[in-house]
């Protein structure tokens, strides 16, 4: 099971990443973080840690739950619902530049879930994707704008991020075998 | 949490979803699954805060809410839950003179089957009715009041009320007052809350207490000082004028005095105790006014998590089930 | 026509028989009983060892529908169904579409059963006009007519005053009265058991009390009056303590137990299917203390008789919400295996106080033929197979109705074959026998 990224890649990729943030948006006004439940979100939180360290403000996040939004959900005839949990934005969405924090960019379509979640909140200024492992294998017209690492998958290959904050301990690991 | 397992749109969890096809009772559901319905009603219950109070999540669903008897408040209720689904609803309310004029429930259901409903819920002054339609329907069936028998939806809504506010329902003293022997809402709440760990007490005048009601893990008391000492929750349920001329008790004046809840039976129960009631009240009668209004009722409340509940209900079911419910 | 059932063990409680014996009959009469009988030009019939031979069972309780509902169930469909259950006599019920409180539809009734030529009929009329419990009926005429008793069952008779002058009456004609024992008021519109059961399915419970008062109201009437009371369809235990009480006193006070309250219980009402309405009757399956208090009651002889209260019910009449279902099941074919199965294989009776409950007492307490193979009694056969595997198949029961719970049941024993008045009218293949 070979490590792709470990605890220090992954800090140092973070790091680099809000940076990057800071320059293309000249600054962290306006806005947003909204990290995808689960582990985006834990990695908007680091994010918004590293922002205001580097400029001193504070940027709101907000957690999403894109359970509801899926375009798998209810198309099997016989199977169990994903859990739903709560989304948590408290603050206006309006006018804001949203950077969408997901873990891992696959076929892409998990964004275009979080896209119409976030839609449904109200008609933010714009929205950035912000990715940890981007494997490709897209199904959709969907492209990020940060990207902590590029890792060429195989379709029977998966990806697991496994973040402190829930699996006690940094890393990125890349299996054989997909499960279902 | 196990590791993630990689599905089709990335890394979401699939979790247990509830073990049958249909809603009938609390009686036939686990506590896992009753937890499973009050979390994703926590879920649900935000969507209510939005701008935009509607998800696509039953898009291109249809549900019946079929009901035989009479009642805005439940119909209403889910109807705005399925409707913030994204769900189709389509109203059937059956007069009771039509009942009695022609259809069989049986080929109501059938006529109703014909158009493919998804769900259907079902409100019925029979015991039993929805266990019959769900034999007779494929659609799944969700039970808004069966007769004398369950009202699963209201002892969910009930429960997470008191979660909401108490953060568990374990070791809770919960006292239910009022007619026992006619309230569906009472053997919901009895099994749903007894599975949970809660220490049930019910009380009301022996004429309308169930027999053997000490089988389902209740106290059962006539004294209502009893019933409510240091209680944690206090449900009333409704007194119906007919049960007088059934000779229950000789009248809602003596009713009130000997079980009605007052303030001053509400100081025998704990400082933060929660007034609760499924509602039409009968204020003067189960509950005094100042009860009703005062600052432990949260009675309001509710009506408000009865949405979420609701929307957490029509969610778990719409995927069907993983195994047909056991008979 | 003569025929020898050769072989079988014969019991015959009346005469003292139990063993392998021969049996000789003439024409419609039983000519000879004893070991070895010479076939002296009968048709001889081989009975195997592992069949009994009895004098023909007799269901006391039946209601064959016909004048009125056919769609449920016709003298015809009825006998058939007797006949196959083991049964060369049926009394049916008055409480037909018209009642049977006259001559008219008694003859009538009887004039179906000569058609069907199955079982014998013997009808049971009404106590009341229409049964509405205010006037008499006309006792002697239905006596003459062909009534064996009267009753108003259905419901009880409306008052004591009009069951003791009913009493009286009917007494002069040694008939009895059978009574649907209830109290109405407790009774209320109750539509199961009052008990655990009903009270988690949210159903109107009765309880036991409520049959009860009308078991002891019956029996200080019967000994007021002297006359004989039979308690139909028990099923409650305080019914059974009253019955009890009223034998040691010494009053002719009889009863009887259908298999379906000594087999289930009210939890029949919750599974295998919840609120199924071939799981409602009246009086309803109660609690197990008192399944099993029916149960001492067969063992210990304080009940007389078994009889099937056989109501049949229109598939689309049962297939409603529990509460709006008629009361009522079919039993007639299912009575034989439920009562070997439960009861005898079980160990609770042997065979000859099965053949007491099923032909002897009933034909006793009704007057009528039967309950011996006497010679020169009418020659009504039951032959039963008590170790035959039987699967109950409600589609292929002969009754019109298929309202049973007893469907897709295995049990031991069945029933072998049905003579009446010496002309087999059943035979059933699985049991091999060559009539």
């Amino acid at each position: 099971m070979p490590v792709v990224m470990d605890a220090d890649r992954i800090a140092r990729t973070l790091t680099r990443i809000a940076h990057e943030i800071v320059e293309r948006n000249k600054g962290v006004d306006d806005l947003a973080l909204v990290g995808v439940r689960t582990r985006g979100v834990h990695l908007a939180r680091r994010l918004a840690r590293t922002l205001k360290e580097i400029t001193g403000d504070e940027v709101p996040t907000g957690a999403l739950d894109i359970t509801l939004y899926r375009d798998d959900l209810m198309r099997h005839a016989v199977g169990p619902q994903p859990l739903v949990r709560r989304t948590e934005i408290p603050f206006s969405i309006d006018d804001r530049k949203i950077l969408l924090v997901d873990d891992v960019l696959y076929t892409g379509r998990t964004t275009r879930a979080a896209l119409d979640a976030l839609i449904d909140f109200g008609r933010p200024r714009g929205i950035q994707l912000i990715v940890l492992v981007d494997r490709g294998h897209r199904e959709l017209p969907i492209k990020a704008d940060y990207v902590g690492k590029n890792l060429p998958t195989a379709p029977d290959q998966s990806v697991q991020v496994r973040l402190q904050e829930s699996d006690n301990r940094d890393e990125v690991v890349l299996e054989q075998g997909g499960a279902a | 949490m196990s590791a993630p397992v990689i599905t089709k749109v990335d890394e979401i969890p699939a979790v247990t979803s509830l073990r049958r096809k249909d809603l009938l009772g609390i009686s036939d559901m686990a506590a896992d699954e009753i937890t499973l319905v009050l979390d994703t009603a926590e879920a649900m219950k935000e969507i209510g805060s939005r701008p935009i109070k509607k998800v696509p999540a039953l898009r291109g669903k249809t549900v019946v809410n079929l009901f035989f008897e009479p009642s805005t408040r439940t119909r209403t209720s889910f109807e705005i839950a399925e409707k913030r689904l994204s769900a189709d609803t389509l109203n059937i309310a059956i007069a009771s003179s039509s009942v009695v004029k022609g259809e069989t429930l049986a080929d109501t259901a059938l006529n109703l089957e014909a158009m493919q409903p998804d769900m259907i819920v079902l409100r019925h002054s029979s015991s039993g009715a929805c266990h019959l339609l769900s034999r007779i329907c494929r659609s799944a069936i969700i039970n808004a009041g069966d007769g004398m028998h369950e009202h699963p939806t209201q002892a969910l809504l009930d429960a997470f009320t008191i979660r909401e506010r108490k953060k568990r329902l374990e070791g809770l003293k919960v006292a239910i007052v009022g007619d026992l022997l006619h309230s569906r809402v009472l053997r919901s709440n009895i099994h749903l809350l007894t599975k949970m760990g809660a220490d049930v007490w019910v009380c009301g005048p022996p004429t309308l207490i169930p027999t053997d009601i000490r089988r389902f893990g209740v106290r059962a008391t006539s004294r209502v000082d009893e019933a409510v000492a240091d209680a944690d929750v206090i449900m009333l349920l409704r007194i119906q004028l007919e049960r007088m001329e059934g000779a229950f008790f000789p009248s809602l004046r003596e009713y009130f005095n000997v079980f009605g809840m007052t303030e001053a039976r509400l100081r025998l129960a704990k400082p933060d105790v929660m007034i609760m009631h499924p509602g039409p009240m009968n204020r003067g009668v189960e509950i005094a006014s100042e009860v009703a209004d005062g600052p432990y009722s949260v009675i309001l409340d509710q009506v408000a998590n009865g949405v979420a509940v609701r929307m957490a209900v029509l969610y778990l079911l719409a995927g069907g089930a993983e195994h047909e419910t056991a008979a | 026509m003569k025929r020898l059932l050769k072989g079988g063990r014969v019991i015959d409680p009346v005469n003292g028989i139990d063993g392998v014996h021969d049996i000789l009959i003439d024409g419609d009469r039983i000519a000879a009983v004893g070991r070895d009988l010479p076939a002296d030009g009968a048709s001889v019939i081989e009975i195997p060892g592992d069949l009994v031979v009895c004098p023909g069972f007799i269901d006391m309780h039946v209601h064959l529908r016909e004048p009125g509902q056919e769609h449920k169930e016709t003298v015809a469909s009825g006998t058939a169904s007797a006949v196959a259950g083991g049964f060369t006599a049926v009394a049916c019920m008055p409480n037909t579409a018209p009642v049977n409180d006259n001559a008219n539809v008694t003859a009538y009734i009887l004039s179906k059963a000569a058609e069907a030529n199955l079982a014998r009929v013997h009808p049971i009329g009404a106590v009341s006009r229409e049964s509405k419990g205010e006037l008499l009926a006309d006792i002697a005429e239905l006596k003459n007519a062909g009534c064996v008793a009267i009753t108003d069952d259905g419901h009880p008779v409306k008052t004591a005053m009009l069951m003791r002058r009913a009493m009286e009456y009917a007494g002069m004609f040694g008939m009895p009265l059978i009574e649907h024992c209830e109290d109405p008021s407790l009774k209320g519109d109750g539509v199961a058991h009052e008990g655990y059961m009903a009270a988690t399915l949210g159903l109107r419970g009765m309880p036991g009390a409520c049959e009860a008062l009308g078991v002891e109201r019956g029996i200080l009437l019967s000994e007021l009056t002297g006359s004989a009371f039979h308690v139909a369809h028990m099923s409650a235990r305080a019914s059974l303590r009253a019955v009890r009480k009223g034998k040691e006193a010494g009053v002719r006070v009889t009863c009887e137990v259908a298999p379906h309250h000594f087999t289930l219980t009210d939890e029949a009402l919750g599974s295998p299917i919840p609120y199924d309405t071939n799981t409602k009757m009246n009086p309803p399956l109660r609690e197990a203390a008192d399944r099993d208090a029916m149960l001492s009651g067969l063992a210990d002889g304080s009940v007389d008789v078994i009889a099937t209260d056989h109501a049949p019910h229109h598939y689309d009449e049962k297939k409603v919400e529990f509460d709006r279902a008629p009361f009522g099941i079919i039993g007639l074919e299912t009575a034989i295996p439920l009562s070997l199965d439960r009861l005898v294989h079980s160990g609770l009776i042997r065979l000859p106080r099965l053949v007491e409950l099923f032909s002897v007492n009933p034909s006793r307490i009704l007057g009528i033929a039967g309950g011996s193979l006497s010679i020169g009694a009418p020659a009504d056969v039951t032959i039963i197979a008590p170790d035959l595997r039987v699967r109950i198949d409600a589609s292929r029961l002969r009754s019109r109705s298929k309202n049973t719970p007893f469907d897709g049941w295995d049990l031991r024993g069945g029933v072998a074959a049905t003579l009446v008045g010496g002309r087999p009218v059943f035979v059933n293949p699985e049991a091999h026998l060559a009539l």
